[in-house]
């Protein structure tokens, strides 16, 4: 399902690192070589002969990151994304695999527009890319989309991400009707009427502030509504960038009831509250918003325990002029892939928040696993997907220096623990610091 | 005129500027109100001499940049400039360039162009005064963003109430209406709550935001909370939010039954304001407005003093020395 480029796949041994795999319970100093792209061995002092040396001595090599959730901009807005720029940065991220939303212009809701995509990405992509479709036509809520033939085109699931749908008899329809692909939805869960213009997150900040209030039961109805239709049809979803603490109650209580339901959560929801947006910054405005303290503790309380399994960056590209005004007139969206590990290994491991091996599980094996892809891990056989990370380095966010195409980071200026050394994609060494 | 002899020697020349802005009421302390109130009532002074004009600010240059409707605002800060002695030049959303679609942000940086000590901005939008705050050198007033902050309203409402009650500590001040979409009511919330005042606000549930009680006053809907307070705000009820699909209350007629202020509902020692422009027959009935209790004309013309003071205050470095007779005497 996931599209690569058809370069040589290398050999390349990593010298010393402190390999780690929490999915396969790996935690040892070790060498690992990768020859024609499959790691050939795993021990101690292996030779070198001709193969690409990455020296891995105090740093850890970790299965590498899967995004479930990036927006490429193309087609339509090439001028904030490409697919060379937006796979460039997810490789710098650590990244071996993302999937990208269809909310483009022209939307992703015919075979013609995904073969085109996919056909672009087999020469531009230097990480593997895979290619969610909308569930309706135009994301306007109406008419389903072609889904048989989208996913015969390669479609990894569907979603209407970037909006809700709205109507709960078109949710129900298709979630019975996607059962002929296999596939899974990933739904955007924010009721229209209650976010209806809103700003910000409701409550004492935005009260102060003035802005118009999107609160967390415009998300949380949705969930358990979205969740009830998923349980009655017998058909299991994601939820996408979860903001709420009383989504994610709402999502366990179903969880234990045996819904097969999965979730994602973004590194600015585990790192920040609504008490950002005091700035009046609008590179902290994004849907969904940052919301309280609460909602923020039971974010990480849930990627602790596994309610939810993934991270996802939502790495929304926004060019500068649209970004350059009152925070009201900004658009929603920030961007993510190359600071994600950084921010949450700043934020969350280091304060001892979370673990480092939580965090690796939760941004590989976790949404990997979510949509059915293979898992990255570090084993005898295994395609070579790895990330080395630094997590002594200190870097700073400079808006200069990323790969993306648009530096609408929430980041920028700050110092981070934690860095990307280099980056092994589908056997292939796709970023080196 | 002894009085003014000291004021004048204080009041000139003014250092060079510090870079400073007036964005929100948040960004004000305690002392800086009293400062800004009591440097308003020195210049109130002046201007009862036959020649009003100071010239405190003659070759500053002061820009103001309206993107909405205004009368008293605009007209204000105008003449406020004008009688320090300062250059003015007014920009209009309509009939300029931001008619051709140029943004907040290209705007402010022609205007930057002039090198203007100050920019004052009233613009529809939350954050525009940041925009122009980051894109210029200018010291910048926020005269109104959108629901946001309007610093400058809650800051004449507060010189009104000084001058016509002889205190704000300890003052009860109920304000009555869309609190929700009222930059005038934050603003003027969190500056009674700098200088010790008690506010309650009054109005439908749908207009009082939840959590807005954390900037220290409390929430009710009966109308008869006005009884016990000192001064009743009103604030003005906007039409568009009665409009049908925004629903925030029936119709206009059952908000004027419920929460319209008539003279019967004023107690005789309370006093009336209202920031305008007013809906009268809505929010207020037009006997009130024009009853003996009304401070409505009277904030009107604070607005002049206290922008002056504001100005003043802005282009002089740190706190303004205002001579101890005059601030004893405002206070």
């Amino acid at each position: 399902m996931l599209v690569s480029n058809s370069r040589r796949r290398e050999n390349v041994i990593i010298r010393g690192a402190r390999v780690l795999d929490p999915t396969a319970g790996v935690d040892e100093v070790l060498d690992v070589r990768v020859d024609g792209g499959v790691v050939s061995a795993l021990g101690h002092d292996l030779d070198t002969n001709e193969h690409h040396v990455l020296e891995g001595a105090g740093r850890v090599l970790a299965p590498a990151f899967v995004d479930p959730h990036v927006h490429l901009r193309t087609p339509g807005r090439e001028d904030e994304e490409t697919l060379a720029t937006g796979t460039a940065a997810a490789a710098a991220g650590g990244y071996c695999a993302i999937l990208a939303m269809p909310n483009t212009d022209p939307v992703v809701d015919s075979a013609a527009v995904l073969r085109a995509l996919i056909e672009q990405a087999r020469t531009d992509a230097v990480v593997p890319v895979g290619f969610l479709a909308a569930i309706s036509k135009g994301q306007e809520g109406a008419q389903l989309t072609e889904m048989a033939e989208l996913a015969d085109a390669g479609a990894v699931a569907f979603s209407d991400d970037g909006r809700p749908v709205a109507s709960a008899g078109l949710l129900r329809r298709a979630l019975r009707y996607v059962r002929v692909t296999g596939r899974k939805l990933a739904l955007h869960c924010e009721e229209p009427t209650l976010a209806d213009g809103g700003q910000m997150h409701e409550g004492r900040v935005s009260a102060e502030l003035g802005f118009a209030g999107y609160p967390a039961l415009a998300e949380s109805v949705m969930v358990e509504r979205d969740l009830a239709l998923a349980a009655h049809e017998r058909r299991p979803i994601h939820l996408l960038h979860l903001s709420a603490g009383a989504s994610v109650e709402a999502l366990r209580r179903w969880r234990a009831l045996g819904i097969d339901a999965t979730a994602e959560v973004t590194p600015h929801h585990l790192c920040l509250t609504d008490e950002a947006v005091r700035s009046l910054d609008p590179q902290l405005k994004m849907n969904p918003p940052l919301r309280g303290v609460a909602d923020r503790i039971a974010l990480i309380e849930a990627l602790r325990d596994g309610t939810i399994g993934a991270i996802a960056t939502d790495h929304a590209p926004h060019s500068r002029e649209e970004k350059d005004v009152p925070f009201e007139a900004a658009p929603f969206g920030v961007t993510g892939l190359e600071t994600a590990f950084a921010a949450l290994y700043t934020n969350l491991v280091e304060p001892g928040l979370l673990s480092l091996e939580t965090l690796l599980a939760r941004m590989s094996d976790g949404p990997a696993s979510a949509y059915g892809l293979e898992p990255p891990q570090i084993a005898l056989g295994a395609r070579a997907n790895l990330v080395l990370l630094d997590t002594g380095a200190t870097w700073r966010v400079e808006e200069g220096a990323f790969r993306s195409r648009s530096s609408n980071s929430w980041l920028l200026g700050q110092t981070l623990l934690g860095r990307v050394a280099a980056t092994i994609a589908d056997g292939r060494v796709v970023y080196e610091a | 005129m002894a009085d003014i002899r000291v004021m004048r020697e204080h009041l000139l020349p003014p250092p060079p500027p510090a870079r400073r802005h007036l964005l929100s009421v948040r960004d004000l302390s305690r002392a800086d109100v009293e400062r800004l109130l009591a440097t308003a009532g020195s210049f109130a002074q002046s201007l009862e001499r036959e020649v009003k004009k100071l010239p405190t600010l003659r070759g500053r240059t002061v820009v103001t940049l309206f993107y909405e409707s205004s009368t008293r605002t605009s007209s204000s800060f105008e003449l406020a400039a004008k009688r320090l002695s300062a250059d003015t030049m007014s920009v209009k959303a309509t009939g300029s360039a931001v008619d051709k679609g140029e943004s907040l942000r290209d705007t402010a940086l022609t205007l930057a162009a002039y090198d203007p000590d100050v920019i004052v901005i009233r613009h529809p939008q939350i954050g525009a005064p940041q925009v122009v705050a980051q894109a210029t050198r200018a010291s910048v007033v926020n005269a109104g963003d959108g629901t946001h902050q309007h610093p400058t309203q809650a800051l004449l409402d507060l010189y009104t109430m000084q001058r016509a009650l002889g205190r704000l500590e300890g003052l009860h001040v109920a304000i009555v209406g869309d609190v929700l979409h009222s930059r005038v009511a934050r603003s003027l919330i969190q500056a009674l709550a700098l200088v010790g005042a008690r506010t309650t606000l009054v109005g439908p549930p749908t207009l009082l935001p939840d959590g807005i009680e954390a900037l220290g006053c409390e929430l009710t809907s009966e109308i008869d909370a006005i009884a016990a307070a000192d001064v009743v705000y009103v604030l003005r009820m906007q039409r568009e939010r009665m409009a049908e699909g925004a629903a925030y209350v029936p119709s206009l007629r059952e908000y004027s039954a419920r929460w319209g202020i008539t003279p019967e509902r004023l107690r005789p020692a309370q006093v009336l304001m209202h920031p305008g422009p007013m809906n009268r027959g809505v929010e207020l009935d037009p006997r009130a407005a024009d009853d003996p209790r009304s401070l409505i004309g009277e904030q009107v013309r604070s607005g002049l003093v206290v922008r002056m003071a504001v100005l003043y205050d802005l282009l002089t470095t740190g706190p303004a020395p205002v001579p101890a007779a005059v601030a004893e005497e405002v206070a």
